[in-house]
């Protein structure tokens, strides 16, 4: 339940730019809003990319997220490859990595 | 008055966002490709165009997520995302709420659907309408397969869909055109964006392209996932334009292109009877 509540905040600052705003200017409260685990709301408070991959974040919520804090592409894969290096493999959820910790499939 | 064109195209958002990181020949090659499909969309004349996409949680969340949903609106915007990320100006995008509505009646008949008032373009649309409709003017009908949060509706509803919107675009008097975007194999947003399975690719575009219904409905998500990624259940996309085309396919364009994570594709197919 509560990666679905973690997915829900991704889902809503993404697309609304009243919780953006939020996010800004009160991130506590913010979160307040949704039932997470401590790590789940250490990670966001932490802007730990690569933990929310670990923590089971679909992809494209996590993307556009990274991207909100804009984050560089290569960044972003680094971000989630140093997540499963330093927290090991993701827990749930539907994105598992399947390439080697040194390979750079993109390129980047 | 009928269907008059259907085609197949890639979506991801490197194609615009990350342009600039690509090696310029090929990406001018697969963007021209775009763009030339977006000339023979034009040359059609359609009142409007059926964009079929897989998109990715920019207004489907697993609160409420509907299999299948089309858009009912005389306006829609886009990107959702940051435009400069995206690569892609913050826009309106016209659409026509009547069509939808007379669209969405028919297809009714043998399929359920959601409709939606209310949508926000994501990349999934928005790359396809920056090279097929650059200006932005031939009114848009969104319509979404779930392809993100499992369970996805089974290939052979996303047939029977297919089926149904080629029934209701020749039972209106308008000319429709209609594009499915989505990847073939690929692991967008995740570690491993880039890979691509470059001979499943090409053995689905052959299946695709004979519109072999059989073929084309065998995968299971199981075998798909594993030798294509979460981003080949985007296959839905492509397999309801055969069901609704019922023609052959013409490959104009594919070619594996890492840093937009996708094997780039441009495909168009003939309307069948």
């Amino acid at each position: 339940m509560s990666l679905y509540q973690m997915q829900k905040f991704l889902f809503d600052i993404n697309r609304d730019r009243a919780v953006q705003q939020r996010y800004r200017e009160d991130l506590t409260g913010l979160l307040d809003r949704y039932e997470l685990t401590p790590d789940e709301r250490g990670a966001i408070a932490a802007r730990d990319i690569g933990l929310l991959y670990v923590l089971g974040a679909n992809g494209q919520l996590l993307m556009h997220y990274a991207a909100f804090l804009g984050m560089p592409w290569a960044d972003y894969i680094a971000a989630m490859r140093a997540g499963v290096s330093a927290h090991g493999p993701v827990r749930a959820g539907i994105y598992h990595m399947t390439t080697e910790m040194d390979e750079k499939v993109a390129g980047v | 008055m009928s269907l008059v064109f259907a085609g197949i195209s890639s979506h991801a958002p490197g194609i615009t966002g990350r342009a600039h990181l690509a090696d310029p020949g090929i990406a001018q090659e697969f963007h021209g490709a775009y763009r030339a499909m977006g000339e023979r969309l034009a040359a059609q004349n359609p009142d409007a165009l059926i964009v079929v996409a897989a998109e990715h949680f920019a207004n489907f969340f697993m609160n409420n997520m509907p299999s299948f949903a089309v858009g009912m609106a005389d306006r829609y915007e886009g990107p959702i995302e940051d435009p400069q990320w995206l690569g892609i100006a913050h826009t309106a995008v016209p659409g026509n709420a009547a069509l939808s509505k007379r669209l969405i009646r028919e297809m009714m008949q043998s399929v359920d659907l959601a409709y939606a008032e209310e949508w926000k373009f994501d990349h999934g649309i928005m790359v396809p309408l920056h090279f097929l409709t650059p200006r932005f003017d031939v009114p848009i009908i969104p319509m979404n397969i779930n392809c993100q949060g499992p369970p996805l509706t089974p290939l052979h509803r996303a047939w029977a869909f297919g089926e149904a919107l080629r029934r209701a675009a020749d039972s209106v008097p308008e000319r429709i055109a209609l594009v499915g975007t989505g990847g073939i194999s690929h692991w967008p947003a995740t570690p491993d964006s880039g890979k691509i399975n470059e001979a499943w690719d090409r053995e689905f575009l052959e299946r695709w392209q004979a519109n072999d219904k059989q073929a084309l409905l065998s995968y299971t998500d199981e075998a798909t996932y594993r030798d294509a990624g979460q981003g080949g259940f985007e296959i839905r996309t492509f397999i309801a334009v055969a069901a609704a085309a019922k023609g052959r396919g013409t490959l104009q364009h594919y070619r594996a292109i890492p840093m937009f994570a996708v094997g780039c594709t441009v495909a168009g197919m003939s309307i069948g009877a």
